[in-house]
């Protein structure tokens, strides 16, 4: 059978149609979405960068200005506040939500009764956008009919909760609300390793006489340190991209207090029409996220061929 | 003295009986295994002799201390799980030291206990790495070796062999038993597979659906079978079960492959009250081509044809499926003096060897 078969193929002079378009069917299929994501990723990043080293205002143009963009948006005490913002919120966004996620996660791991129900309740708010999340929360912060005014109608009159009416508290405002968003989607995403871990590593870890924080912090955690990582990825692009719920919750303010880059781009490109400097802001929240994810993909490729080497 | 004493141990979760009322015993330095398909339970009764799961009712005695309520920690056992359950972030050497670190062991105490186990299982060189860059029998050793270093009263191995590929188990196997040898520590040793527990253990304890059928020793259990399950389970190929009519007091008949009734004489007395009907439990290796040569040296063997359906040589021995009314049984060859198939050949069926059992309550008459 096997020389026969295996030489027609080759001495045909045409492959028959069906198999020309079964071998194109997939690039067709997957075409548009390939041509897309390069156009909208690399195309439109290329000219961002281009326009950043433009004199472009309220529309593109391409008169070639160098840095100068870049240097009156440094100038800037309120891009300054932004980029500071962006650190602060980060920081503290990424490790709160990790921490309680991580805490629930494993609150729930010791079989609670009725974990389903736990699992919905705390994984819900991800379910909420950002801006209804910043609008209920911007009622629940707003001194006059909030917190604040429901516990001074108990009866604690000289009780004081007003974070997003301070400039120097607002932007905890922001990443408390941040927190009580995503720390269910890190919950989820903990729950899962812990889950997968070997249950015999738990019960070697009994009998060797680790108790359980011991087991938790040597055997459990360090097994699934990857979703660590996968879980701070996630939060850092959630962060930096942070847009909507700050629109929702406190504008930016009070003053420019709460300003993020992803709103000053906005408002540069926008509603002021000086695109260059928009676009150099751009380019510096790339930069900031590039901080980031460079480091984890070289991680990604030096750990595949590590394994590679090993396996 | 007893290292472990199982009394009257029953185990349910809900209305699901697991274990239903297990005794057992093992002496000191014994080696006990417990054997039966999955699902028999004999996991569940590991991990409660570990104190993993917890006992429904019944008593768990390990030396003189009654441990029904004792914490895994405290049981002085050790145990080796089936997937290893190496902490896989951890070196061998960590993994070796953290249950003593857990304890509060002084360092240097560690260094030479993990020294000591490290020589013993020839692990040395493997110290610094992690589990995911050993092999699976390299895995296995380093498992043995984190339980060893406990020197514990009981070691408790779940299924320890049966994710090794097949040279690398029989290799390991002879190990395990090296290893007893040497460090004479009681041992209870769960697997399904009868020939792991054949090999291994002094006493070999049969389950089956929550409830011990037999314990008794390997040659015991064996030879004298219980009852039909027992019989069935241990020993491959499987012992064959031939029905057959009581003709008198030490006589039996079976039909052949003809139709006719051929009349064995049985090497002993059935106790007065036998039914009338019989389960004749024939092994295959106690099967024979008859001679009168045999006959004079095993006078017990009887005699029958039986046409040859199907052979099957294996090299070391040739196994051949013979007619026999309307069922099939196997019987073990020489390889020389293998029947051929569609072969007429002339059995002898050594009735010394064989196991007779009631139909009706599956146990040995």
């Amino acid at each position: 059978m096997s020389t026969r078969d295996l030489t027609i193929p080759v001495a045909a002079p045409a492959t028959p149609w069906r198999q020309r378009l079964g071998t194109m069917v997939p690039i067709l299929v997957l075409a548009p979405s390939l041509a897309a994501s390069f156009i909208y990723v690399f195309v439109f990043t290329l000219w961002t960068l281009y326009l950043s080293l433009s004199n472009s205002s309220l529309m593109p143009t391409y008169g070639f200005v160098g840095l100068d963009n870049y240097a009156s948006l440094w100038a800037n005490r309120r891009w300054n506040i932004a980029y500071t913002n962006l650190f602060l919120f980060s920081g503290f966004y990424i490790v709160g939500s990790m921490a309680i996620g991580l805490l629930l996660a494993i609150l729930i791991d010791q079989r609670v009764r009725g974990e389903a129900v736990w699992r919905t309740i705390f994984l819900y708010p991800l379910a909420v956008s950002f801006i209804v999340t910043g609008t209920v929360w911007s009622w629940l912060y707003n001194p006059v009919d909030g917190i604040q005014a429901f516990v001074r109608g108990l009866g604690w009159t000289d009780f004081s909760f007003a974070l997003t009416a301070n400039r120097n508290t607002a932007i905890y405002a922001v990443i408390i609300t941040g927190i009580w968003q995503s720390s269910g989607f890190a919950m989820a995403l903990f729950l899962a390793g812990l889950r997968s871990v070997d249950p015999d590593l738990i019960k070697a870890a009994q009998i060797d006489g680790a108790s359980v924080s011991r087991t938790y912090r040597k055997v459990i955690l360090p097994t699934i340190a990857p979703i660590f990582l996968a879980v701070a990825v996630i939060q850092i692009q959630f962060a930096i991209k942070t847009f909507d719920l700050v629109a929702a919750l406190t504008r930016g303010g009070p003053g420019v207090s709460t300003t993020f880059p992803a709103i000053y781009v906005y408002d540069l490109m926008f509603q002021r029409g000086q695109i260059g400097e928009g676009a150099a802001a751009a380019m510096m929240m790339l930069a900031a996220l590039a901080v980031v994810l460079v480091p984890y993909s070289l991680w990604i490729v030096w750990r595949r061929r590590t394994e590679g080497r090993n396996g | 003295m007893s290292a472990l004493m199982i009394r009257d141990l029953h185990k349910s979760y809900g209305g699901l009986e697991i274990l239903a009322g297990i005794n057992l015993e093992a002496r000191t330095g014994e080696f006990i295994a417990l054997v039966g398909p999955s699902g028999c339970g004999k996991s569940t009764l590991l991990a409660m002799i570990a104190g993993l799961e917890t006992v429904t009712s019944g008593e768990i005695w390990i030396g003189d201390r009654l441990v029904n309520s004792v914490q895994p920690k405290d049981r002085d056992i050790a145990m080796v799980f089936q997937s290893y359950a190496l902490y896989p972030t951890m070196t061998v050497r960590q993994n070796i030291t953290f249950g003593m670190e857990s304890r509060g062991v002084p360092k240097a105490e560690q260094a030479e206990a993990v020294k000591r186990v490290a020589a013993l299982l020839q692990i040395e060189q493997l110290l610094k790495r992690k589990p995911g860059q050993l092999s699976g029998g390299q895995r296995q050793r380093v498992a043995m070796g984190r339980a060893l270093v406990r020197d514990p009263k009981l070691f408790l191995f779940d299924e320890p062999l049966s994710n090794l590929d097949a040279k690398l188990r029989v290799d390991m196997r002879t190990e395990i038993k090296k290893l007893h040898h040497r460090v004479g520590k009681t041992t209870v040793y769960v697997t399904h597979d009868q020939v792991e527990a054949m090999t291994l253990a002094s006493r070999i304890a049969v389950m089956n659906q929550g409830s011990v059928q037999q314990f008794d020793t390997p040659k015991r259990i064996y030879d004298r079978p219980t009852n039909m399950f027992v019989a069935g389970f241990m020993g491959s190929p499987a012992m064959n079960f031939i029905p057959a009519r009581l003709t008198g007091s030490t006589s039996i008949s079976v039909r052949a492959a003809d139709g006719s009734d051929a009349a064995l004489a049985l090497a002993a007395p059935l106790p007065a009250g036998a039914p009338k009907d019989v389960v004749l439990g024939v092994r295959p290796e106690h099967i024979y081509r008859f001679t009168t040569d045999l006959k004079s040296r095993k006078p017990a063997v009887e005699s029958m044809q039986a046409p040859v359906e199907l052979v099957e040589p294996t090299g070391a021995e040739t196994l051949a499926v013979l007619r026999l009314g309307d069922l099939e049984i196997t019987g073990r060859f020489e390889p020389d003096d293998a029947p051929v198939m569609g072969e007429t050949i002339t059995l002898g069926i050594d009735m010394s060897r064989a196991c007779l059992f009631d139909p009706a309550t599956k146990a040995l008459l």
